[in-house]
């Protein structure tokens, strides 16, 4: 459905990616691990069409897409939940919610009443302003927006990220239901255990290189070590 | 009762400065983008709408409408073709293009409609008025502050309790982000300035109706809705009216005290706003 030829990217004079390849199929879980600095959230930019690449990088379902800005990206059905949130301030949960599905709706699969039902304590937070919750609250809030375009590709930028560890599970029980209605998600994760047991395949980035593509089923702790640090280390 | 009577009167005044503030307050309220030829803009919609009078015939309401969708294009081309281009981190290009623009609107009016003073005649509504008991308003002030009123509660409306207002407050906090919903930032800032032109065009009908006006007074008018803004809090529209309301009354006071001091004692209003409460008096909670 998605797939990266060769993606490069760089901020300025500073290269961040250096010829990614990757495949996502429609319905698939995608794990994309590595450390700080790796390339993981330039990654997800870059297809999200927040950073700007040549078309043919980025193919969705054969149409080249790299140089497309991010509203039209979202109109073709990939929505991300970008790192830090980013709920909109002067926004109420519920219009945080509504903005997402503004413009695309989908097959309407998800909506107010459904995010709601996956996240029932942002039916009773409603008509608080966004960031007035907790920061778990608002990562559901960021997960639901993204949701209401009913998107065929969720990009998920470290939704675990500051969050204790009976929040992130309660917002990783989620993911199984988002799976059901067909989406195929990409996680960016520094959680590596959790990253495994959730996703079908994992890519580790160092440094803006594919260090390791394999399935998450059985990969070996050696493995990811020696691509996570790089070999040798 | 004389003292009264100034307020009042002040207050009415106040109304034509917060319908000169009002599209100023969205476009700066939205994309932080200060246009410095919105004065100029205002007597531009005036020389349009008394264009449509004296071609048609027609009253000078019935030729504000008319002129209304027309400023809206206008508007609309004039960010998406040039100001969206010059947006960004540094205020500086914005600042310089509508400064630009202010200069070439000022020139382009002398050169095609002369140096003359013009009014937009409403006939026996220029003079007419009703006795409040203490206080006697005239028809045109009265209807000018109830314009005012009613822009600032349909431009309320539009914010905050429609899809396309939803669009103006999301894009206004993270461009960025409001473009991964699907929102285009440059096609919501044209409509935004599409609809301040047509806060301009009900301005300019009330400039034009209430006083003379010729291509060189748009600057004067910037200051007043500029103060406005500013008095108010940027980006809160019941602020600008609160704002224009404010400057209004200084004046009516400073010319009861002395005919000379009508103009400054608005500003001098400003500046002790200013002091006091240094974002305005309705700041946005997330600025």
């Amino acid at each position: 459905m998605l797939e990266t030829r060769g993606l490069t990217a760089s901020y300025g004079q500073f290269k961040a990616l250096f010829g990614i390849d990757m495949t996502i199929a429609a319905g698939e879980c995608i794990a994309i691990i590595g450390a700080n600095g790796a390339g993981k959230t330039t990654l997800l930019r870059s297809i999200s069409g927040v950073l700007s690449n040549s078309p043919e990088m980025i193919l969705h379902n054969g149409v080249p897409i790299g140089a497309l800005p991010a509203d039209a990206i979202l109109k073709r059905g990939i929505a991300m939940v970008p790192e830090g949130r980013k709920l909109f301030p002067s926004l109420s949960v519920e219009e945080n919610l509504l903005i997402g599905g503004q413009v695309r709706q989908g097959d309407r699969r998800w909506n107010l009443e459904t995010v709601y039902e996956l996240f029932p304590i942002l039916r009773e937070r409603r008509l608080s302003p966004g960031t007035a919750l907790s920061g778990g609250q608002q990562q559901m809030v960021a997960i639901g927006r993204a949701l209401m375009s009913n998107p065929e590709l969720l990009l998920c930028d470290e939704i675990s990220l500051g969050l204790a560890p009976v929040v992130i599970r309660d917002i990783y029980a989620a993911l199984p239901e988002i799976r059901k209605t067909r989406a195929a998600v990409v996680i960016v994760e520094q959680d590596i255990a959790r990253a495994l047991t959730v996703a079908d395949r994992v890519y580790c980035l160092m440094e803006g290189r594919v260090t390791l593509h394999a399935r998450a089923a059985g990969l070996e702790r050696a493995a990811i070590h020696a691509a996570y640090f790089g070999a040798g280390e | 009762m004389i003292w009264l009577d100034t307020i009042v009167q002040g207050l009415l005044l106040g109304g034509l400065y917060a319908l000169f503030a009002a599209g100023l307050s969205l476009v700066f309220g939205i994309m932080r983008l200060v246009n410095l030829a919105h004065g100029d803009l205002i007597v531009f919609a005036a020389f349009l709408i008394l264009v449509v009078v004296d071609t048609t015939g027609l009253n000078p309401f019935v030729s504000a409408l008319i002129a209304a969708p027309a400023l809206f294009a206008a508007g609309w081309a004039l960010q998406r073709f040039v100001l969206n281009r010059v947006l960004g981190q540094d205020i500086l290009p914005h600042l310089l293009v509508t400064f630009g623009l202010s200069v070439a609107l000022q020139n382009g009016m002398l050169e095609v409609f002369s140096a003359d003073s013009q009014r937009l005649r409403s006939g026996a509504l220029e003079s007419a008025s009703i006795d409040l008991g203490p206080v006697t308003v005239g028809i045109m002030p009265l209807l000018t502050f109830a314009s005012a009123v009613l822009v600032i509660f349909a431009l309320n409306r539009i914010f905050y309790a429609t899809p396309l207002g939803r669009a103006f407050r999301a894009t206004s906090d993270d461009p960025v982000t409001a473009s991964l919903m699907g929102i285009n930032p440059k096609s919501v800032f044209a409509i935004a300035t599409g609809l301040a032109m047509v806060t301009v065009t009900i301005a300019a009908l009330y400039l034009g109706m209430r006083s003379n006006f010729e291509p060189s007074i748009g600057p004067a008018r910037l200051i007043y809705a500029f103060e406005a803004v500013i008095i108010g809090g940027v980006g809160s529209l019941w602020g600008t009216l609160a704002g224009g309301a404010i400057i209004g009354v200084a004046q009516t006071i400073g010319a009861q005290l002395n005919p000379e001091w009508q103009i400054l004692a608005g500003h001098l209003a400003f500046l002790a706003v200013l002091l006091v409460r240094p974002r305005g008096l309705f700041p946005r909670a997330v600025d």
